[in-house]
């Protein structure tokens, strides 16, 4: 392609007054100039947990997909799941941002990011969980996750879009576009694999089985989502959406829907509630060394 | 220069031929005296451009001698490339991108899934021919699906309607 045709050439003509490169130059708060007035009726520390809920299940698989980056099975699909967890850690931001300006005790995004414990995390478990590329599954693993995973977020966010949270509902909205593309990426290679190969249908088939234990927690109501009528999404109000969706998808991959049981709450408590699975520690450890072991470092 | 025709030629940090106001990013630009309140819309939600488009906001408008600028963030109603301009399409072509189609708003209900690629019209930019396959649907930026020409056989990218 010749010069004139090239849309990146001011990228490429960096002097330090014309600047256009967009990466590497610290971040600003993500809500800045935001309208965040908060609902009058709400206790603020139920927000914030609640908007924590939403934040981590975006941080977490965002963490989890990006480690994909150079060991898909395609170039195209290094970038795909790279892109998808852009979206969500982007989501994410908003919603740390939301939460730390809701609680008022001065921690931004990157300390609720970085400097936060497992226990306070409160992601659901499905998230958190090695789906390859490490030994605790393969890509047909993630795209399970990655399916059941989108199809529940997209859900929840589009009945969040009507919150009576502006910022929420400001959130929600933006993320139902994303979402629904994540969703038909997942949906496109759940039937490519199922499709294949006898091999790939077998690794989609048992991707699915791993996933699957993580399922019904999604749905669990919690007494934070109960305190929080008209800002927050009941999960159980979402199933019947998700199950047609995904039965859908079951049906013209040719595939039956998982018979497996659910992984067991501890003592009453699930990832909503800081309980997690031994493989959120070791996300953790990756996502926050580097903040941890250099406070305050830029680039 | 008035606030605003400044506001409007900032460029795009990473499509450097549009402006902020072609891409459609650029909601208002109001003027009280020596402060300026632009306001913004991110495209996608994770896109790190949008901390560069303040900079540059902010940057040419206080060269312009505005003392006191202000960059506003709104997120509500959402991006759409509804909102690139006729200018900008033209632009994008001219420089081998392929415009996206006008989809118009969504309609009301549940999100529709699509179990293979919705069927899209593509030109391709560089010979016109609508003979054109998408090869992915993300590429090296959020808001970009690789394509192919079947006729030329050069591969481009296009902004993908969301």
């Amino acid at each position: 392609m010749s010069d004139e045709h090239n849309a990146y050439d001011a990228i490429m003509s960096a002097d330090d007054d014309e600047r256009h490169w967009a990466f590497g130059t610290g971040f600003d708060d993500p809500l800045s100039g935001v309208d965040r007035s908060i609902p009058s009726h709400v206790e603020s520390a139920d927000l914030v947990a609640y908007c924590l809920m939403l934040a981590d299940d975006a941080l977490v698989l965002a963490q989890r997909l990006a480690e994909w980056c150079s060991h898909a099975p395609e170039l195209e699909e290094d970038v795909a799941l790279a892109n998808i967890a852009l979206d969500l850690l982007g989501q994410s931001r908003l919603l740390l941002s939301r939460a730390g300006e809701v609680e008022g005790a001065g921690r931004d995004e990157d300390a609720l990011a970085y400097l936060r414990d497992e226990h306070e995390f409160r992601n659901v478990r499905l998230v958190e969980i090695d789906c390859g590329p490490g030994p605790g599954g393969d890509f047909a693993t993630t795209i399970a996750r990655l399916l059941v995973f989108a199809t529940w977020r997209l859900a929840l966010m589009s009945q969040l879009a009507a919150s009576v949270d502006p910022v929420l509902a400001a959130i929600a909205a933006k993320g139902v576009k994303e979402l629904a593309y994540h969703r038909d990426h997942a949906a496109q290679w759940t039937l490519r694999l199922a499709g294949g190969t006898d091999y790939s249908r077998e690794r989609m088939i048992a991707g699915l089985a791993r996933v699957w234990p993580l399922v019904p927690e999604l749905f669990d109501s919690h007494e934070i989502e109960e305190r929080l009528p008209g800002v927050a999404v009941d999960p159980a109000t979402v199933r019947a959406e998700v199950d047609e969706v995904l039965d859908t998808v079951f049906t013209a991959a040719g595939l039956d829907r998982p018979e497996v049981g659910r992984l067991a709450a501890v003592a009453g408590r699930t990832g909503r509630d800081g309980v997690h699975t031994e493989e959120l520690g070791y996300v953790l450890a990756e996502l926050q060394h580097v903040a941890r072991a250099l406070p305050g470092a830029t680039w | 220069m008035s606030a605003r025709e400044i506001a409007e030629a900032v460029l795009d940090p990473e499509l450097p031929v549009l402006t902020l106001a072609e891409l459609g990013v650029l909601r208002s630009v109001e003027e009280h005296g020596e402060r300026v309140v632009v306001t913004i819309t991110p495209t996608y939600t994770g896109c790190p451009a949008l901390e560069e488009m303040r900079v540059d906001l902010r940057r040419r408008l206080a060269g312009a001698g505005y003392r006191k600028v202000e960059v506003r963030t709104v997120l509500s109603p959402a991006w759409t490339t509804d909102w690139i301009s006729d200018a900008g399409r033209r632009k994008l072509a001219e420089h081998g991108i392929a415009p996206p189609a006008r989809i118009g708003p969504r309609a009301a209900g549940p999100v529709p899934l699509n179990l293979t690629p919705p069927p899209a019209r593509v030109w391709c930019p560089l010979c016109g021919s609508a003979d054109t396959v998408e090869l992915s649907r993300f590429s090296a930026t959020a808001c970009k699906a690789l394509r192919r020409c079947e006729s030329c056989r050069e591969p481009f990218e296009h902004v993908k309607e969301i």
